[in-house]
């Protein structure tokens, strides 16, 4: 376990339950009146180390979104807390606001509007100055490989792997010392997921950030994260470093063990099902 | 004064992306324009027809210049409408939302930089329609007061900005159809202030309403200024009633709509939807 002091990022008994229509809604029924309670996330507590990857794996549905929102101020947990760099998150929400960027499974961007345009929005909204911001966005988007003339283009001409990698520069622009990555690969071909996942390697390498990784890629979280914690029905089942998860769980013919044998075997359930695309709210 | 350049910049960043979006929309905006035109010319042709419909000789130039009075505050409060319910709106549908509600600014940062540029899109558009009606119709409008006319819009604007961050609650809370229901806001506001008529001949109640809506100091204001051409020393009383009413409407929007966030924000409400 990492001391306490100097965390990135502490999880304490978070639980978050969204109500859910289940059959019609009348006015004058107290009780029964056609909403349930879904827990999306139950009870998680872990720490992050400052300079870690850190991943979570999960199926679609495990709560992986909803714990990332719940980090990035979208979400206020229903219970437990929640620091960011000793901030905690309801309290000093402006503070944590400053030191983080998020990076959703969809780029969401105004298509209609340039990379450029878009960039420049969203480091304003940071406090960029307008000369610096246009500097460093082009530094970016050429760095993560998009070619000069697509920076002024609409985003709506660009693949989504190419939007996708525009939605990590932004996430990169402001500088944040911690970036949470929402399954930032889903959907991207395999060229458009290695670049990404090579920015990531390098963002570790050479910067002073801590990342979260959320994703439902096996090979992706072995790769690129020091610990991992693997989510199911939105509880923690099992979190160590890859090497320590596949102790976890006994060699049977002498195969070697991979994330997704140490999933089924801790869950009883298969990562992702043929059907499972996009993660959950 | 470093605190006050960063919310500065990061308004102005509202201001920005609406215009970059107004210019890859221009296509939108001169079907929107044409609309708004024609909209104003068939209102001020009922002041034209009216002598035609009674039989009844009256002033046809005044009464097109008081509906059009009318039509052009209608059409200010509903660009001041739209645009910062669209605040709410139109990030959900780009799926921007979360990003911009992420970010480090002030929610009064947020909603001034909006604002900004509403006024700003509104005040040109009205303008515009005032410049082609009054063409059309040959209006003579070498008496009338248009600093005090505009003086009057501007006024009004605070007030119109603070129900508008109000009525842009409804599409943070109503993710489907909240939008359209800012428009019941805007026409019953309109309704009780005398769009197009005097507000003498609504009933006793909905006087007692008139009498707190910052719309009916606006038309009373305007109207004066532009078909009476009263300077715009006269037009103090209105003023100062706009800046009051505008003066609590700010804040009290800005505090009903932290309130509705923090409810979006525990049930789920900011994600994107559809």
């Amino acid at each position: 376990m990492y001391a306490v002091d100097g965390m990135a990022l502490e999880v304490s008994s978070v639980t978050k339950q969204f109500a859910k229509n289940d059959g019609p809604r009348w006015p004058w029924k107290r009780n029964g009146n056609g909403r349930k309670l879904v827990v999306a996330v139950d009870r998680i507590s872990f720490q992050v180390r400052r300079g870690e990857v850190f991943g979570i794996l999960g199926p679609n549905g495990s709560g992986k979104s909803t714990l990332v929102r719940c980090l990035s101020t979208l979400l206020i947990p229903d219970q437990g807390h929640i620091t960011i760099f000793g901030h905690d998150v309801q309290r000093d929400e402006m503070a944590v606001k400053r030191l983080i960027h998020r990076v959703s499974v969809e780029a969401s961007f105004f298509k209609k509007l340039t990379p450029m345009e878009n960039l420049l929005y969203g480091a304003r909204l940071y406090g960029m100055r307008a000369r610096e911001a246009r500097k460093r966005i082009l530094e970016v988007l050429e760095r993560l490989g998009l070619k000069k003339e697509a920076i002024f283009q609409p985003m709506e001409e660009m693949s989504r792997g190419m939007q996708q990698k525009v939605a990590i520069a932004r996430a990169f622009l402001t500088e944040p010392i911690l970036l949470l990555l929402d399954e930032p690969t889903t959907g991207l071909d395999p060229r458009s997921k290695r670049e990404v996942q090579a920015f990531i390697e390098d963002l570790r390498d050479n910067h002073d950030a801590t990342i979260l990784l959320t994703t439902h890629d096996m090979q992706e979280a072995e790769a690129l994260c020091d610990r991992i914690a693997i989510l199911d029905d939105g509880r923690i089942v099992a979190l160590d470093t890859p090497a320590g998860l596949k102790a976890l769980v006994p060699r049977t013919n002498g195969h070697e063990l991979t994330l997704e044998d140490v999933f089924m075997e801790l869950t009883g359930k298969q990562l992702v099902k043929e059907d499972d695309e996009v993660e959950e709210a | 004064m470093l605190r006050v350049m960063y919310e500065i910049r990061a308004s102005y960043a509202f201001v920005e992306r609406n215009f970059n979006l107004v210019k890859r929309y221009w296509g939108w905006e001169v079907v929107w324009l044409v609309y708004s035109v024609a909209n104003a010319l068939a209102i001020t042709f009922i002041g034209a027809g009216t002598e035609a419909i009674t039989g009844q000789k009256i002033d046809t130039k005044y009464m097109i210049l008081y509906l059009l009075v009318g039509t052009l505050v209608w059409h200010y409060l509903s660009i001041v409408f739209d645009n910062v319910s669209e605040l709410i709106a139109w990030e959900r549908w780009e799926g921007t939302i979360e990003y911009t509600f992420m970010a480090p600014i002030s929610r009064f940062t947020h909603m001034i930089g909006q604002t900004l540029f509403s006024l700003v899109y509104g005040l040109l558009h009205t303008s515009l329609i005032l410049g082609v009606v009054v063409l059309f119709f040959r209006l003579d409008l070498s008496k009338a007061n248009l600093f005090g006319g505009l003086l009057m819009l501007v006024a009004g604007s605070l007030s119109f900005v603070g129900l508008g961050i109000v009525a842009s609650v409804l599409p943070l809370l109503f993710p489907e159809r909240g939008s359209q229901m800012t428009h019941v806001i805007q026409a019953l506001l309109l309704l009780f202030s005398g769009v197009y008529f005097p507000v003498s001949v609504l009933p006793g109640w909905m006087q007692v309403l008139a009498r707190i809506s910052p719309a009916t100091y606006v038309l009373a204001g305007m109207r004066a200024s532009l078909l009476d051409g009263a300077s715009t020393g006269s037009l103090f009383g209105h003023l100062g009633r706009l800046v009051l009413i505008g003066v609590a409407a700010i804040p009290l929007g800005v505090a009903i709509f932290r309130q509705a966030e923090k409810y979006a924000k525990r049930t789920g409400k900011l994600k994107r939807s559809g």
